[in-house]
């Protein structure tokens, strides 16, 4: 059984009456990569500040490392534990070696164990012979790799990650998450990693938890928070783009028919008739025909004609009016190949497993 | 008149050239009391201005407040106070301090610790929230934040403590009501010091004393105003390059 490194019950805080987080509790498991995942001013840094012990919530219970972590007496030697990473790097007016070994000269570290260690994690954030050089004379991506030196250095159990490559270019984000798998594998760390990228939650962490107006509402696997949000909002914030409120009107052996404003979608859900419920399916798992088919597993087809083609990338979005209108993504080639345009007719389909079905009561 | 000054200003050269013994008492005495005062008041204030700036407390605005008032407190009344308490009836009487100058140093400590302390409390204020959090985060003590937030802010609180020494030698208030400006002779060293040295001889018609004793003061001033150039151009010529 795995162990549970953070254990937070109903933590709460408020700012100036307001209240900043509401009710939050999860579970993080060592070794683990938990990405927080929600919208700016959602809660994360604070939840994040909370956690490493920075400050105190106003009302929960929260165990680290198997410590009453709001006990005044474990506070200080339970952040010597950890390490965080803001989202802006923080360098100080000094040497990159000397804001490396920062930590470890507050630990008391002998000068040995320091040199080495320093030296080591250079190398592992690939600035070796960048010791000497002074910190701010640095490029964002380098200071934030070096800031990650700094938090590493002195071997934390749990390493928080605070939005740490939203002010990065797309190469110093690839390498900082580069890094943080690594970490994550080479040192058996546990992180947790806020975000409000939510690729970059699909890409890196283990398990995600999704905190929206200071409460987190869902933890699971990227697969479930992406493919099976518990809530209509959760769903809007990790972009599924079709949502449609129905009516259940029949469930044969848990495959239910639902009526959305008199197009009726088959779906799986333990929902019995009656149920006033919401319809919901990614644009990936629209799938679109130049003909009406027939030969097919998917269960839900209807024809509609392109309202609208937005290219996004290497993808296209098409929006397609089948009574309501129905988000679908193609890649550009597939989009050229099948000849998409405004006003074409268009048949699409979507299997029934695709659609997920989330009660309203 | 202007023969006068001409002629005053010649025999004043003619004074520091040849190290005239009077003018080097005076203004050594003068270095002496100021430099230890802003030594004093850095050593106290400094610390102080950290733990003002580290703890949230009732009324701390109030005390911020009432420090950065202080920084304009007239000289001649920071002079009336201590002569008060230091007075043989005052309750600091039995110190002996008045006319000694060591009372100066006092004076001057009165004066400067003010601006030491509200520059240092200013200085750390400008430090950026991510950096003290993070400072907390690696691990520091309280006593180890406070040392790497100063560090971060040095260059503001040395050119604090520079002004701090302009403020302590260019007064003359408190230096004439607390030093009482008794001529130095062999081996007692006195109290009389550049400014209060400038203020007797003009009032007794001594130009050519008290311009020599002005251009060292406005020399000092000007040594004081570079130096405070060299630590501001320094601040950001020693973030910016390797070391």
């Amino acid at each position: 059984m795995s162990e549970i490194v953070i254990k937070a019950e109903s933590l709460s805080k408020q700012y100036e009456g307001k209240d900043i987080l509401r009710d939050v509790s999860f579970s993080i498991d060592k070794g683990e990569i938990f990405g927080l995942i929600g919208p700016s001013g959602s809660g994360k840094s604070t939840l994040i500040r909370l956690l490493d012990l920075l400050e105190m919530p106003a009302g929960g219970k929260l165990s680290i490392l198997g410590t009453d972590a709001l006990a005044s007496r474990s506070r200080f030697d339970l952040r010597n534990r950890m390490a965080l990473l803001n989202q802006k790097p923080v360098i100080f007016g000094m040497s990159v070696y000397d804001n490396i070994a920062l930590g470890m000269k507050y630990r008391r570290k002998s000068r040995q164990e320091i040199n080495d260690a320093v030296h080591d994690v250079l190398e592992v954030i690939g600035l070796h012979g960048y010791g000497n050089r002074m910190a701010r004379t640095l490029s964002g991506g380098e200071a934030q790799r070096v800031a990650l030196a700094r938090s590493i250095v002195t071997k934390p159990e749990i390493l928080f990650l605070d939005e740490p490559t939203a002010n990065l270019d797309p190469h110093s984000t690839k390498k900082i998450e580069e890094l943080v798998l690594e970490i994550n594998k080479e040192y058996d760390t546990t992180i947790v990693l806020s975000t409000h990228d939510m690729l970059q939650g699909q890409k890196l962490a283990t398990r995600i938890g999704v905190i929206l107006d200071g409460k987190i509402l869902q933890t699971g696997t990227t697969n479930e928070i992406f493919h099976k949000p518990a809530t209509t909002n959760i769903a809007l914030f990790v972009g599924v783009e079709n949502i449609f409120p129905g009516t259940i009107t029949g469930n044969k052996n848990g495959e239910v028919t639902i009526d959305i404003q008199g197009k009726m979608i088959q779906a799986v859900a333990d929902l019995t008739e009656g149920y006033k419920v919401s319809v919901l399916f990614r644009a990936e798992d629209v799938t679109i025909h130049l003909e009406e088919i027939s030969k097919t597993s998917a269960r839900n087809i209807f024809r509609g004609k392109i309202k609208s083609l937005i290219p996004t990338g290497p993808f296209v979005n098409v929006i397609i009016d089948c009574g309501q209108d129905i988000n679908a993504l193609v890649t550009l080639s597939s989009a050229e190949e099948l000849g998409l345009s405004f006003g074409k007719q268009v048949w699409i389909s979507i299997k029934a497993t695709a659609i997920h079905v989330i009660s309203d009561l | 008149m202007v023969s006068e000054i001409v002629s005053g200003f010649l025999q004043a050269i003619n004074l520091i050239i040849t190290l005239n013994p009077e003018v080097m008492r005076i203004t050594l005495l003068s270095l002496e009391i100021s430099l230890s005062s802003t030594f004093l008041s850095a050593v106290l204030s400094i610390p102080l201005g950290s733990l003002i700036y580290y703890h949230e407390f009732f009324g701390k605005r109030f005390i911020i407040n009432i420090v950065q008032t202080l920084y304009a407190l007239p000289t001649v009344l920071a002079g009336l106070l201590l002569f008060l308490l230091l007075s043989n009836a005052g309750p600091l009487g039995f110190l002996s301090l008045l006319f000694t100058p060591q009372g100066m140093i006092l004076a001057q400590m009165i004066l400067v610790m003010p601006l030491i302390t509200g520059f240092t409390i200013s200085a750390l204020s400008g430090v950026d929230r991510d950096m003290k959090i993070i400072v907390i985060s690696l691990g520091a003590t309280k006593f180890q934040s406070i040392f790497t937030l100063i560090r971060e802010v040095r260059f503001a609180i040395l050119a604090a403590v520079i002004l701090g020494f302009g403020r302590a030698i260019s007064e003359v208030g408190a230096a004439m009501i607390i030093g009482g400006n008794i001529r130095g002779v062999l081996n007692y060293s006195g109290t009389r010091v550049l400014t209060t040295a400038i203020s007797l001889e003009t009032s007794q018609g001594d130009f050519p004393l008290a311009i020599a004793l002005g251009i060292i003061l406005l020399g000092v001033a000007v040594l004081v105003n570079f130096g405070l150039n060299v630590v501001q151009e320094g601040s950001v010529w020693k973030s910016y390059t390797s070391s």
